[in-house]
């Protein structure tokens, strides 16, 4: 068989488009069998692998802007493959998987010491404090794809890899190699209503978020598009989740420490 | 030997070094998280054949096409429909969390009885047969009108199978629970004479002039919504949003103008004053397919110059000239109304003014337009047989006043039954049935409402769910949830086409609950004569498969049917033009904006209610995820947060996550305070949703329902529900 050239699962979000709703948060539960618990006001006691967050420009009424921003894991890549959470892990309970550029979690292996989370510069990582448990009958709306967290792990999002994996066994089944761009899609994005998360090979030029995404890769995936960025570019991170946005001050919330041009 | 300090240390240190150095400590750990992390609670899904069902969601009346993932007998997820006409694919966040409805813990298992106060299970035949006593003792007392039906919709085969039966048995008094369907059909009716509902032709305008419309947060069907301003945005159009605090739409518009709260209708015609003025309309629709344009001159007159209209809105009058210029001069403009989510109908003056707006663009029935969709016409059943008694009390007035005296165009107006419930020594109503909808929680002063709903002597509730109203009901009936059952969907709210859905099951009823289409022709035939003859179907999918004749087959494969080659019909006003004036629109009172009720001196704020796609506020409760992903600025605990600006805040002397107490006419709330720059300064606003004492543990006890607090305001023109706000008062707790 011929050596694949890899891929680099990567997602484009526009956000003009997104309207804040919180359906991404949502199809990402149910797809990925996240618990929930009578008060969950504390969201940093909340598990949510897609969070979305309400950017403000700070200004006084009627100069105040508002801007909504999804949050799934940004799969850093890193430099090679070193995102901040796979170094740090003495479990090696978390990896970068070169062939699909998804940093994977694996909650058999974690321990719960944390370490990822205090390394993670976007808050992606959540820890279960609880045991998860459904109110009676509801375990039946569980997911069989994907593995219900025990207590004293951490868990995050894992770019629905599940679904990669039911679409590759789909492709081999039919005799193909290659997946179609819309075979894999994450939850979040097939979701979302207002199509403003766009998901794909970034290495590949047919998909969508490779065109959208522009990204340089002479210098660290840098995207050419003026209106995209990454959260936290600066940090060296290499993140695989481009943002879009027509507005600069959206544009300089990813990163506050960048100095104005 | 002795053992001395020296060797008592050595041996220490170095037994731990030396277990240190063995696999001892990690085989350990190893061994400890493996042994909790395999609690015998932790559920492992059983796993299965995988397979999708295509149908369409009943959440809402959004008509969305949905794929629900099965494995055997479990539904594991509900996903949008790709290539459906209205969503394409894409999933709200209620539509997305349905699982949680199927088998959430709030679903009513088994018919219920009241008996001392308490719940007792019942069997359907029975349940079925003390009630149709009941309706029985009332015919023979020649009562038959004292019976009332209240629904969310008044379309599709279940509300036609509910009120066939009211209306053989005879009562005129099936209620549909309002919304700003009842003031855009009325606007419709006024000025175009169609029986129409109103659809949004988004995605092909050029500029969208909302009027405090939460295109986003639930307005029409909100995956269209969403999807269509993506697409109108994309191409180059823009949005501009009027509304007193940043919501989600006006965030996300290219620009927003604040107004005062309650004189949106005054900003219209001030557009509408403007654009005459300057002739600044499309001259060949207004010459030729329209009429009355004179006497609008007049309406939108000198009182409506910018700088009146500066004062009462708070825009400057250069703002309002340019807005007029910028919507009039656009290819393509629209302009919508319908406050948040649309679920308080309004003020039908102020509908007008924004649907003359666009006839003065040309906007009517035209891409990019407010196009008039015809009901839909598919249920042609044969006209039943009516005994004296049901002609007889179909011929009484209907107990809440609709269709006659001042309210004669007003088809349902259930903000005013708690009224009439209350006057008289015994109620006028003796058994009300309600059907998929929560009145006693989601109508403007729902305190009043529970109130005199309790002078009913029987209440019977198709709830699927243990909502408030189906807690103070007699009877629970309850229906098969909306993943269980077949149902119509006779159209998508806000979608500029016929649209007809069907809902099928996707799994085989959980519980012992039956279809409310089958209980109604149930309870007919328990009452017996014209009544039971009025229904001959076998059962209720019976009746559904020959009600849409050959559309049946289509519909459950594609699980849709759209009317791809539609064409908006003509005009059915007298002139056969759109009027601007005419006798029913003459007889309506002058513009004026709404006051919010309350006395300005003791209330010196004024609260409104604002709607989040993250809370539901009608019929269907909040599911834990819905409640679980909402943002600590709007809950904290089981606190809820109130947006006040921070110039008031410090007025008061509050400050960020302090308490307090909301005080208004209504009555008082403790709540908590959130600073929002995007919130003009004197208004308080409070999600819709919360403040639930019915459901699951998971939503109930958490926050204020605005409703509780909220007074009811009638627009005195059609009678309709047109509540903005209330004069409210916020003290330090």
């Amino acid at each position: 068989m011929d050596q694949q050239k890899n891929k680099k699962y990567g997602m484009v979000i526009d956000l003009d488009k997104c309207t804040g709703c919180g359906a991404c948060m949502v199809a990402c539960m149910a797809e990925n069998n996240v618990a929930f618990r009578e008060d969950e006001t504390d969201k940093l006691l909340s598990v949510a692998w897609m969070r979305v967050y309400r950017l403000t420009n700070g200004k006084s009424f009627p100069n105040t802007q508002e801007c909504y921003l999804p949050r799934p894991c940004q799969q850093c890549e890193g430099h090679e493959g070193h995102s901040p959470c796979v170094s740090v892990c003495p479990a090696t309970a978390t990896d970068y998987d070169m062939q699909s550029g998804i940093v994977s979690q694996i909650y058999t292996r974690c321990f719960g010491c944390r370490y990822c989370m205090a390394a993670c510069p976007y808050h992606v990582r959540q820890f279960n404090w609880w045991d998860p448990i459904w109110p009676d009958g509801m375990e039946r709306s569980l997911n069989p794809n994907v593995s219900v967290r025990m207590r004293g792990v951490v868990e995050k999002c894992s770019f629905c890899y599940h679904r990669y994996q039911t679409a590759k066994d789909k492709a081999f089944l039919e005799g193909r190699r290659e997946l179609e761009e819309h075979e894999y899609q994450t939850a979040c994005a097939q979701a979302c209503p207002a199509g403003a998360i766009v998901f794909g090979d970034l290495n590949n030029p047919q998909h969508t978020v490779h065109q959208l995404a522009q990204a340089d890769t002479a210098h660290e995936g840098k995207s050419r598009n003026p209106n995209a960025f990454r959260l936290l570019e600066r940090l060296g991170t290499n993140t695989k989740v481009y943002y879009l946005s027509s507005q600069e001050w959206v544009r300089r919330a990813g990163d506050n420490e960048v100095k104005k041009a | 030997m002795k053992i001395d300090r020296r060797c008592f240390l050595s041996f220490v240190i170095g037994g731990a070094a030396g277990t240190a150095l063995s696999p001892l400590p990690w085989k350990l750990t190893d061994d400890l998280s493996i042994w909790s992390q395999n609690w015998p609670w932790t559920p492992i899904p059983p796993k299965g054949e995988t397979t999708y069902v295509t149908s369409t969601c009943t959440l809402c009346p959004g008509g969305c096409g949905i794929s629900v993932r099965r494995v055997e007998e479990r539904v594991v997820k509900v996903e949008g429909l790709k290539g459906h006409p209205v969503n394409d694919g894409g999933v709200c966040i209620l539509g997305a969390s349905g699982i949680q409805l199927l088998y959430g813990p709030s679903r009513v298992q088994a018919p219920m009885k009241k008996v001392d106060g308490a719940w007792r299970s019942i069997s359907w035949d029975q349940a079925i047969a003390e009630i149709a006593s009941t309706l029985k003792e009332l015919r023979a007392k020649g009562q038959p009108q004292s019976v009332a039906w209240i629904s969310d919709t008044d379309r599709g085969t279940t509300a036609e199978l509910c009120r066939r039966f009211l209306t053989v048995y005879g009562s005129p008094n099936f209620i549909r629970t309002p919304s700003m369907q009842d003031a855009y059909e009325m606007a419709l009716y006024l000025t175009q004479g169609n029986r129409a509902m109103a659809g949004f032709d988004l995605a092909q305008a050029t500029f969208v002039l909302s009027f405090s419309s939460g295109l986003i947060e639930g307005w029409g069907s909100p995956p269209y919504l969403f999807r269509a301003k993506s697409v109108m945005r994309q191409k180059g159009g823009r949005m501009s949003q009027v509304e007193a605090r940043l919501s989600k739409t006006a965030a996300k518009a290219d620009q927003w103008i604040p107004i005062k709260p309650g004189t949106e209708g005054a900003l219209a015609l001030g557009l509408i004053h403007v654009m005459l003025k300057e002739g600044l309309y499309k001259k060949d629709f207004v010459e030729t397919r329209t009429g009355g344009v004179e006497a609008l001159r007049k309406i939108a007159g000198d009182a409506y110059a910018p700088e009146g209209v500066s004062r009462t809105t708070g825009i400057e009058a250069k703002a309002i000239i340019d807005l007029a210029r910028a919507f009039a001069g656009a290819k393509k403009p629209l302009a919508i109304c319908g406050r948040g989510s649309g679920r308080v109908p309004g003020f039908v003056q102020e509908y007008l003014a924004v649907h003359f707006l666009n006839a003065l663009v040309g906007g009517i029935n035209t891409s990019g337009g407010v196009i008039a969709v015809p009901e839909p016409d598919y249920i042609e059943w044969p006209e039943p047989e009516m005994d004296a008694v049901a002609s007889k009390g179909m011929q009484q007035p209907r107990v809440d006043g609709a269709g006659n005296g001042r309210y004669a165009m007003t088809r349902y107006l259930l903000n005013r039954l708690p009224e009439a419930l209350a006057a008289g020594a015994a109620s006028p109503v003796q058994v009300l049935f309600v059907s998929s909808s929560n009145p006693a929680y989601s109508l403007v002063d729902s305190q009043s409402t529970a109130k005199a709903f309790k002078r009913i002597p029987l209440i019977v509730s198709f709830s699927s769910y243990m909502d408030e109203t189906a807690a103070m009901a007699h009877y629970i009936l309850p229906n098969h949830a909306y993943l269980e059952r077949f149902e119509d969907v006779p159209a998508a709210l806000g979608f500029p086409k016929p649209i007809i859905g069907l809902s099928k099951p996707v799994v085989s009823p959980l519980f012992k609950t039956r279809h409310t289409g089958d209980v109604v022709m149930q309870l007919a035939k328990a009452v017996g004569g014209t009544i039971a003859g009025a229904f001959r179907w076998e059962s209720y999918e019976a009746c559904l498969k020959q009600t849409l004749g050959d559309k049946w087959d289509a519909l459950r494969k594609n699980g849709y049917w759209v009317d791809a080659k539609f064409a908006p019909g003509a005009f059915e006003t007298k002139s056969k033009k759109f009027e601007f004036a005419n006798a029913d629109i003459a007889k309506l009172p002058a513009y004026a904006s709404l006051k919010a009720p309350g006395d300005e001196t003791s209330f010196p704020l004024t609260l409104m209610a604002y709607d989040s796609m993250r809370l539901t506020a009608g019929y269907i409760g909040s599911p834990p995820f819905l409640v679980k992903v909402l943002e600590d600025t709007i809950l904290k605990k089981s606190d809820v947060l109130v947006e006040i600006n921070p110039a008031t805040a410090r007025d008061l002397g509050l400050s960020d996550g302090s308490s307090a107490v909301l005080s208004t006419p209504k009555g008082n709330a403790s709540v908590k305070v959130f600073l929002f720059e995007g919130i003009m300064p004197g208004l308080v606003s409070m999600v819709r949703g919360l403040g639930h004492t019915a459901y699951d543990r998971f939503l109930a006890g958490k926050g204020v329902n605005t409703n509780d607090l909220m007074g009811s305001v009638e627009d005195p023109g059609t009678g309709l529900e047109a509540a903005w706000g209330i004069r409210a008062k916020l003290t330090k707790a």
